[in-house]
C-alpha cells in the first residue's frame, strides 16, 4: 500500500491558466505566464445584445450584481443538477463548498481549468485537478448559475442543519401538487442545484462534471439533466427556437431588453423577503415529458388549435405575425374565438394569470428512450421569477385547462432561491451567512 | 381522463361532397395555386388547374377574419374550403379535383355572399384513371354512419347507466367482492365511447378523474375514487378506508352523474370527421393511458379499458369502411389487417370473462400491444385527411 509521496505543491497560483493560454503558450517556455491571466478572451458584458453566437468564442463574467445565466442570452446547451447535501455536513463546510464552487465556476466561465494546476499540468503522481475535456475548447458562453433548495434551510423532519431555517424566504417551500403531476422523486428536489449553459455540450458537461466532483463527501448528485436545444429566448437578438412538437416556443418571453418588466417580474426586490435574496431570483425546474408519438399523429388542425398559434410562422391564429399580440376576442365561424379556450397561448398569456410573467430558460431533452419503444422526449422547463407564486398562479392555470395537457406529463419538479450575484473575492450565496 | 379538444374544435368541420377527398398520397408539389383573400377581392394566382391534387395556399391580407371556398359547378355544393383565416395569416387548402368547372370565392368577415366570385376550371389528367363516383349514394352512406354512430353511443350509455346503478348498490350495501366483479366490466361501456362521454367538460372530471389529476383541495368523486376504495390493499400505507357515509354519497353521485350523461347524449348527432376523430381519439387514450398501466392504478384493469377503447375505434372504423373502399382501399386493408392483429395480442391475455391484470403483464408483452398501438394508430389517423376535409 505505498504510494508516491505527493510533490509538495510549488507556489500556488491564484487561478488556474486559460485553456487557450495554456495550449498556445505554455509550450513555447513562457515562464511564470498564466497567473490569472484570462488569455485572449473577450468577455462580453452580461446580456449584451449582440448576435448570441458572438458568446461561444467569448465568455460572460461569472461576478455581477445578478447571477450570469439568467437575463443572459439562452445558450444552445444545458446540463442542470441537483445535489443532497451530505448528511454530516457543517455549517462551515457547507460555506466552504460554495466558496470552492465559486473560484471554480469562475474559472470554468473564463474558459480556464479548475484548480491551480488544471488538466495537465499538475503532480505527475497525482490526479489532475481538471477533468480535462475542455481543454482547447472556447468558454463557448458558459454559465454558472446555482441554488439553494428549501431543505438546505430545513430539513423534511426540521431538522435546522446550518443554522438557517430562520433566514429561508417564506415562499421557499415545496411546490403545490398540480393536476396532472406525475412527479417522480428521482427527478424532484434538492438541496442545492447548478445550472450550467453554454454553447458546446462538452463544456456545460465538463462544468457540472468538476463541481460534482468538487462536492464529493460535502454534496452528492440527486438527479441532473441533459438539454440539448434551447426553447426559449431571452434576448431580442435571438429568433425565437422551436420545441420538440415543432412549435415556436417563448416568443412571449421575458427578454434582457426589457428591464422594466425584468426588474418588476425577475429579480428579488428589497422587501420581497429576507434581504440577502435581494438581487436574486427564484427557479422552477419542471421535466415535462412529451408523449411525442401521440402528438405526431395529431392532425395539424388539432396541433394549431391546441397551441393557438401557426405551426409555421408562430402567429397567433387571430392573426398577425409571430410578434403580434394575440387578440382573444376574434371569434369565427359560429362565434367560436380563433383561439381557442382550451389553447395553450391563451391560458399562459399574462393577461389570464393577474399579468403574472415567467423568465422562460427551457430546453429540449431526448434520453434514449422507454420500455415501450417510446422517445423519452420533452421539455427541461426552467424559469426564473420573482416570486414562485407567479408560476404557481400560471401552472395552476394550465394544468386545470389547457389542451396540450392530452400530450404532457410533469414527471419532475423543483424550486430553488437563486441568490444574488456576488463580487470577486466573495462566494455565492455568502450574504445568507452573515 | 385527460382533458381533450379534438370534437369541440373539430365540430366546425363539416362533411363535403366527397368527390373532394384528400387523396391518400397527394403530390404536393401538383399544382399550388395561391390565393389572396383582401377586404373586397378574391386573387386567385391562376384559374386553372389539372385532376388530381390541388393545394390552395390562401392568405388574409384584409383586416377580418375571412375564409375561402371551391365551390361546384352549382354554386352551391361546397369542394373544399377553409375557415377562420385570420389577418396576415396562411392556410393550406389540399384538394383531390376531378375534371369540371368550379368556382373560387372568399368570404371576409364570414358573412354575405362572398366576394370575387370566379370561374376555376379543371381539365382531365391524361395519365389519371378512373374519376369520381357519384356522390348521392355517399352522402347518404355518410347519413346512416352518422346515424348508426349516434345510437351506438347512446346504446353504451344506456347500458353504462344500468351497470353503474347494480355497481354503486353493491357498493353502497359494502358487497366489495360484487363491485369489484362489476368494476371493470361497468367501465367497459364507458370506455368504448370515451372520446364522446369525456367531451362534456364538466362531467368527466365528476367521472373519471385519477388522483394524480386533482387540483389541491378538490373533491375527488367519480370511479377512481371508489376503485382506491375498493381495492385499498394496493393503497399507500395509512389509506384509511372510506366511512359508510363516504360511500353512499359517492355512490349517490356516480349515479347522478351518470344519469346526466344519459340526457346529454340523447340528442347527439356526429358528422364524419368526428367519427374519424373519435376513432383517433380512443387510440391515443390507449396509447397514453392504458397501455403504460397508469388508468386503472389500484385494480390494474387496464386491458379492460384498452379492449373497450378498441371496440369503441374499430366500431367507428367499421362505420366509414364502406366510405373508405372507394379513394383509398389499401388503407382499408391496412387497417382492418393492424385491428386483427391488436385483437389477436389482446385475445391472448384473455382470462375467463377478462383479462390479465396489467402487473400480470410481462415487459415483452406490454412492449409488444404498445407496438401494435402504434402500428394502428398511424394508418388510422390518415382516415380523417382521407374521407373529410
Amino acid at each position: 500500500m505505498t504510494r508516491a509521496a505527493t510533490p509538495a505543491p510549488q507556489a500556488t497560483p491564484g487561478h488556474g491558466l486559460s485553456r487557450r493560454a495554456l495550449l498556445g503558450l505554455a509550450g513555447a517556455g513562457a515562464a511564470g505566464l498564466g497567473l490569472g491571466i484570462v488569455g485572449d478572451r473577450v468577455v462580453l458584458a452580461q446580456g449584451a445584445s449582440g448576435s448570441p453566437g458572438a458568446a461561444s468564442a467569448a465568455g460572460y463574467p461569472f461576478y455581477g450584481a445578478h447571477q450570469a445565466g439568467i437575463v443572459t442570452p439562452a445558450q444552445d446547451r444545458l446540463h442542470f443538477a441537483a445535489f443532497d447535501v451530505a448528511a454530516d455536513l457543517t455549517r462551515a463546510d457547507l460555506i466552504e463548498l460554495l466558496q470552492d464552487w465559486t473560484a471554480a465556476a469562475a474559472a470554468m466561465t473564463a474558459g480556464r481549468d479548475v484548480g491551480a494546476y488544471g488538466a495537465v499540468d499538475g503532480p505527475y503522481d497525482a490526479p489532475p485537478e481538471d477533468t480535462g475535456e475542455a481543454q482547447g475548447l472556447p468558454p463557448a458562453g458558459l454559465t454558472i448559475t446555482f441554488g439553494f433548495g428549501p431543505g438546505l434551510f430545513s430539513t423534511t423532519n426540521g431538522a435546522d442543519r446550518f443554522g438557517l431555517a430562520a433566514r429561508r424566504p417564506a415562499e421557499l417551500t415545496a411546490l403545490p401538487h398540480f393536476p396532472g403531476d406525475m412527479l417522480e422523486a428521482g427527478r424532484s428536489d434538492g438541496d442545492l442545484c447548478i445550472q450550467a449553459c453554454a454553447d458546446d455540450p462538452q463544456v456545460a458537461v465538463h462544468a457540472i462534471r468538476n463541481l460534482s466532483r468538487i462536492a464529493f463527501g460535502r454534496a452528492a448528485l440527486r438527479w441532473s439533466q441533459l438539454g440539448f436545444g434551447r426553447t426559449s429566448s431571452t434576448s431580442t437578438s435571438q429568433a425565437t427556437a422551436r420545441n420538440l412538437f415543432g412549435f415556436k416556443d417563448g416568443t412571449a418571453n421575458i427578454k434582457a431588453e426589457e428591464p422594466a418588466a425584468v426588474a418588476d417580474q425577475v429579480w428579488v426586490g428589497a422587501g420581497d423577503g429576507p434581504a440577502w435574496l435581494v438581487g436574486g431570483s427564484y427557479l422552477v425546474a419542471r421535466r415535462i415529458r412529451m408523449t411525442i408519438e401521440t402528438w405526431d399523429r395529431t392532425l395539424l388542425r388539432e396541433q394549431e388549435t391546441v397551441i393557438g398559434r401557426t405551426k409555421g410562422a408562430g402567429a397567433p391564429l387571430s392573426g398577425g405575425t409571430e410578434f403580434t399580440e394575440p387578440d382573444f376576442a376574434v371569434v369565427g365561424r359560429g362565434d367560436t374565438p380563433l383561439i381557442d379556450a382550451a389553447a395553450h397561448v391563451r391560458l399562459a398569456h399574462p393577461a389570464q394569470n393577474a399579468g403574472a410573467r415567467l423568465l422562460r430558460r427551457g430546453y429540449n431533452f431526448v434520453d434514449g428512450n422507454d420500455e415501450l419503444g417510446r422517445l423519452n422526449a420533452g421539455l427541461f422547463f426552467i424559469s426564473f421569477q420573482r416570486s414562485p407564486e407567479q408560476f404557481t398562479r400560471v401552472q395552476l392555470n394550465l394544468a386545470k385547462n389547457d389542451a396540450l395537457n392530452e400530450y404532457i406529463r410533469h414527471v419532475g419538479s423543483a424550486l430553488f432561491a437563486v441568490p444574488p450575484g456576488c463580487g470577486s473575492g466573495s462566494f455565492v450565496g455568502a450574504a445568507l451567512f452573515a | 381522463m385527460r382533458a381533450r379538444i379534438t370534437l369541440a374544435a373539430l365540430a366546425a368541420t363539416t362533411l363535403l361532397a366527397l368527390t373532394g377527398c384528400v387523396a391518400n398520397s397527394p403530390d404536393a408539389a401538383a399544382g399550388t395555386v395561391t390565393v389572396n383573400s383582401s377586404a373586397d377581392a378574391c386573387a386567385v394566382s391562376t384559374d386553372t388547374a389539372t385532376a388530381g391534387a390541388t393545394s390552395f395556399s390562401v392568405t388574409n391580407s384584409g383586416t377580418q377574419v375571412t375564409e375561402f371556398y371551391l365551390l361546384a359547378s352549382d354554386r352551391l355544393r361546397i369542394m373544399g374550403e377553409v375557415e377562420n383565416v385570420g389577418p396576415g395569416i396562411t392556410r393550406t387548402l389540399v384538394v383531390q379535383l376531378p375534371a369540371g368547372d368550379y368556382f373560387t370565392a372568399c368570404k371576409p368577415g364570414m358573412v354575405g355572399d362572398g366576394v370575387g366570385t370566379a370561374a376555376f376550371t379543371v381539365s382531365p389528367d391524361a395519365a389519371a384513371g378512373a374519376d369520381a363516383t357519384g356522390d348521392a349514394d355517399l352522402t347518404a352512406q355518410v347519413d346512416t354512419a352518422n346515424r348508426n354512430y349516434a345510437s351506438y353511443v347512446r346504446d353504451q350509455i344506456a347500458q353504462l347507466v344500468a351497470g353503474t346503478d347494480a355497481f354503486a348498490a353493491a357498493y353502497r350495501a359494502g358487497d366489495d367482492d360484487t363491485a369489484r366483479s362489476l368494476y371493470a366490466s361497468t367501465r367497459a361501456h364507458w370506455e368504448r365511447v370515451e372520446t364522446v362521454a369525456e367531451s362534456f367538460g364538466d362531467l368527466d372530471p365528476k367521472l373519471d378523474l385519477r388522483e394524480a389529476d386533482l387540483e389541491e383541495g378538490q373533491d375527488w368523486t367519480g370511479w377512481h375514487a371508489i376503485e382506491k376504495d375498493l381495492w385499498r390493499a394496493t393503497a399507500e400505507s395509512g389509506f384509511t378506508a372510506y366511512t359508510a357515509a363516504e360511500r353512499d354519497r359517492l355512490a349517490g353521485l356516480l349515479v347522478s352523474d351518470t344519469a346526466t350523461l344519459n340526457d346529454n347524449v340523447q340528442n347527439l348527432s356526429f358528422t364524419l370527421a368526428q367519427q374519424t376523430n373519435g376513432a383517433i381519439g380512443l387510440l391515443d387514450e390507449v396509447a397514453s393511458g392504458k397501455v403504460t398501466g397508469e388508468e386503472e392504478f389500484w385494480s390494474h384493469t387496464d386491458l379492460w379499458d384498452f379492449q373497450a377503447n378498441v371496440d369503441g375505434a374499430a366500431v367507428l372504423y367499421a362505420g366509414v369502411r364502406d366510405l373508405l373502399i372507394g379513394p383509398d382501399p389499401q388503407l382499408a386493408d391496412t387497417l382492418d389487417a393492424e385491428f386483427a392483429a391488436l385483437q389477436e395480442l389482446l385475445d391472448a391475455q384473455r382470462v375467463g370473462d377478462g383479462f390479465t391484470l396489467y402487473t400480470d403483464l410481462e415487459p415483452a408483452e406490454i412492449r409488444a400491444l404498445a407496438d401494435q398501438v402504434n402500428a394502428l394508430a398511424e394508418p388510422l389517423n390518415r382516415l380523417t385527411a382521407t374521407l373529410v376535409l
